[in-house]
């Protein structure tokens, strides 16, 4: 209650204004952290996808594979291709300065990308490239104008196109916009890909802030024991100034 | 008691216990906003002792100060805990502060003789100030950097010697490992040494003088004025009782003791929903672009400080001119420091002085919130045009009460407190 409270209040102070950049509407990413098939299966996706460029280094793999279920061998086995011991940090594939040679910047790091952008924005941003001949990967993003990577999940989502379907308006038929549609070459189909982009977006924020849980948890019982000790100095407060006249 | 004897042949324990805590006479009408001094002390001493244990693992270098802090967030035990309980700490301490100051205003306590009680308190605002501006550089974020770039760069609008000036505070000619050690050093030793002495002289000035209360009037009467049976029934320190007849006090301990309990364990509550439940605070307490590591060669598409130097921040923008604009906010806060000579009425509290006075605080309050507002907003035509006018409400507020104060008509005075 007093949880949900203090979000609404969170969300009425004017901190939008300070992520910047995109301005339009983000699609609501309805993450639960405490869902541990899709942490892991954004876990895997990140694995396989984004850390060929970008790293993570704040975060260790054995906490990852502790804090996910997962258990440390298949974790080292099947999401770990370093090569490196399990309590390493989680570094990119590629050098960096050879990145920043081909994408004119080195790709940022990732850990704490969801505490930055916020996770309705990484969930939209996934599912906005679209084809645009004109930049230099084939590819744009409605919500990152001019990204400077190319559209690595295309083989899930299929070649996204931006699309437009004529339609009647006011009596006369025209061509409206109807957002992006992936072209259905991709192993994923739209619900599918949405739902491997949730996945991707939970596992994000909980990199960001792996505590939450443990931090929410503890909260309970930090102002459990407060509540307690208000009723007991309030009583104990009565009883010395009974006599103050 | 044989240890205390032993104690106190040698210092003075038992009588500054009594003279301070025990039989110290305190007014008996504090309300909610008198609670305000203590939780400053509990903030005080939580950031000392999170501060610590902070640097037992932080990192101060260019190269590592970012990562630390990272280290302390997910690889310390408990450090999670501690970090969020140093920076929710820095707000609460500004929120606070600005009820204790504002509590002052509205009963008058800078009035004579609290002058000096006073002006201590301003000093510790200001040197609060540039310890929390310091402390934000230190996880080396992108809004630590070029927060800090900001502010630093103001020096520079000094005539002659403002760019020499900003290249010294820097000790470089760019934000650089430098920067951050020497604020390092300032943040951890020397700006807390500072703020612990003028605590230290602040209570020894209220002390002194004794407490202000809501009604403004004195519990100190003149020795022999006051009959033995309208005096306070408690036993005070023979240190107030030889020079004065005392009414309507209390001891300040057991009474305020155990009262100021029941404020502190609300405010940890507060403290506990914001640590636990909401750390950044929408972005306020910790803002989002400082996530990313401090990178000299991007700048953020909106810098803003950290909402408790919005208001102050608005004013500087509200100012055309660069070196008009840091006379400005460096004024706004010397103008609250020359309160006690600028309000010159018979009256101290609120509740005595005219409707004049009570509307000229009520826009002020307003004028700092709206302030404050416009200070984390990008500076767009409309915006600026506010911050002007409520630039000019907010120093309108210290000339109106220069000038109505001396011939303010006030309600008579009580002789003793109401209630």
């Amino acid at each position: 209650m007093m949880k949900r409270f203090l979000m609404a209040l969170a969300l009425l102070i004017p901190a939008a204004a300070i992520a910047a950049g995109y301005s339009g509407p983000l699609d609501k990413a309805d993450i639960d952290l405490k869902d541990k098939a899709s942490l892991q299966s954004g876990a895997q996706i990140f694995m396989n996808y984004c850390l060929g460029c970008h790293s993570m280094e704040y975060q260790r793999y054995q906490r990852t594979f502790e804090d996910l279920d997962i258990p440390l061998d298949l974790g080292e086995e099947f999401l770990q291709f370093t090569g490196d011991g399990v309590g390493s940090h989680k570094f990119s594939a590629i050098d960096e300065e050879a990145s920043a040679d081909w994408f004119g910047l080195t790709p940022p790091d990732l850990t704490m990308v969801a505490r930055v952008r916020g996770a309705d924005w990484l969930y939209t941003y996934f599912r906005s490239f679209y084809v645009d001949e004109s930049r230099p990967f084939g590819v744009n993003n409605e919500v990152f104008e001019n990204v400077g990577m190319p559209h690595v999940l295309q083989e899930l989502q299929g070649v996204p196109r931006k699309t437009w379907e004529r339609r009647m308006v006011d009596g006369e038929m025209k061509e409206v916009y109807v957002g992006i549609k992936s072209d259905g070459t991709g192993s994923m189909s739209e619900e599918e890909f949405d739902q491997a982009m949730l996945d991707l977006t939970n596992f994000l924020v909980y990199t960001g802030e792996p505590m939450i849980l443990e931090r929410q948890r503890m909260g309970m019982f930090v102002i459990g024991f407060l509540l307690v000790l208000l009723i007991l100095s309030i009583m104990l407060k009565k009883e010395y100034w009974r006599d103050v006249k | 008691m044989s240890l205390l004897n032993w104690i106190d042949k040698r210092i003075p324990f038992s009588n500054t216990m009594k003279l301070h805590i025990t039989e110290y006479p305190a007014p008996k009408n504090f309300n909610f906003w008198y609670l305000m001094g203590s939780l400053a002390i509990v903030v005080l001493v939580n950031q000392i002792v999170t501060g610590i244990w902070l640097t037992m693992s932080y990192t101060p270098s260019a190269e590592g100060a970012f990562a630390s802090v990272e280290y302390i967030m997910r690889d310390v035990e408990f450090g999670w805990l501690l970090r969020y309980m140093h920076s929710t700490g820095a707000s609460a301490f500004f929120v606070v502060v600005y009820l204790h100051m504002f509590r002052g205003m509205m009963y008058g306590s800078y009035q004579k003789p609290r002058e000096l009680l006073w002006i201590f308190g301003m000093l510790i605002f200001l040197v609060l100030m540039a310890e929390a501006f310091m402390g934000y550089l230190l996880p080396w974020g992108q809004m630590s950097y070029w927060g800090a770039q900001v502010i630093i760069s103001l020096f520079s609008a000094i005539p002659i010697v403002g760019e020499d000036l900003t290249t010294w505070i820097r000790g470089d000619y760019v934000i650089s490992g430098a920067t951050l050690n020497r604020f390092f050093a300032l943040h951890v030793i020397a700006l807390p040494l500072v703020i612990v002495i003028l605590v230290f002289l602040h209570l020894i000035a209220l002390h002194e003088v004794g407490s202000n209360n809501p009604d403004g009037v004195d519990i100190k009467k003149p020795k022999g004025t006051v009959k033995p049976e309208e005096q306070a029934k408690y036993k005070f320190h023979p240190r107030y009782t030889d020079k004065y007849d005392i009414v309507d006090a209390i001891p300040f301990h057991p009474y305020y003791t155990v009262k100021d309990i029941v404020g502190l364990v609300g405010f940890l509550i507060l403290c506990s929903l914001v640590i636990f439940y909401a750390p950044t605070m929408g972005g306020f307490f910790l803002e989002p672009p400082n996530f990313t590591a401090a990178d000299p060669m991007k700048t953020p598409d909106h810098i803003a400080p950290v909402w408790y130097f919005t208001p102050f921040y608005a004013i500087l923008r509200a100012i055309p001119d660069k070196l008009g604009g840091v006379i400005a906010m460096f004024l706004a806060i010397v103008m609250l420091a020359l309160l006690p000579w600028l309000d010159r009425a018979k009256a101290r509290s609120i509740r005595y002085r005219s409707k004049l006075h009570k509307l000229n605080l009520a826009q002020f309050v307003i004028s700092f919130i709206i302030l404050g507002y416009l200070g984390v907003m990008p500076a767009t035509d409309l915006y600026t045009l506010m911050a002007r006018i409520f630039t000019a409400l907010y120093f309108g507020f210290f000339i109106f009460l220069f000038l109505y104060s001396k011939n303010e008509k006030i309600k008579p005075l009580p002789e003793r407190l109401t209630k």
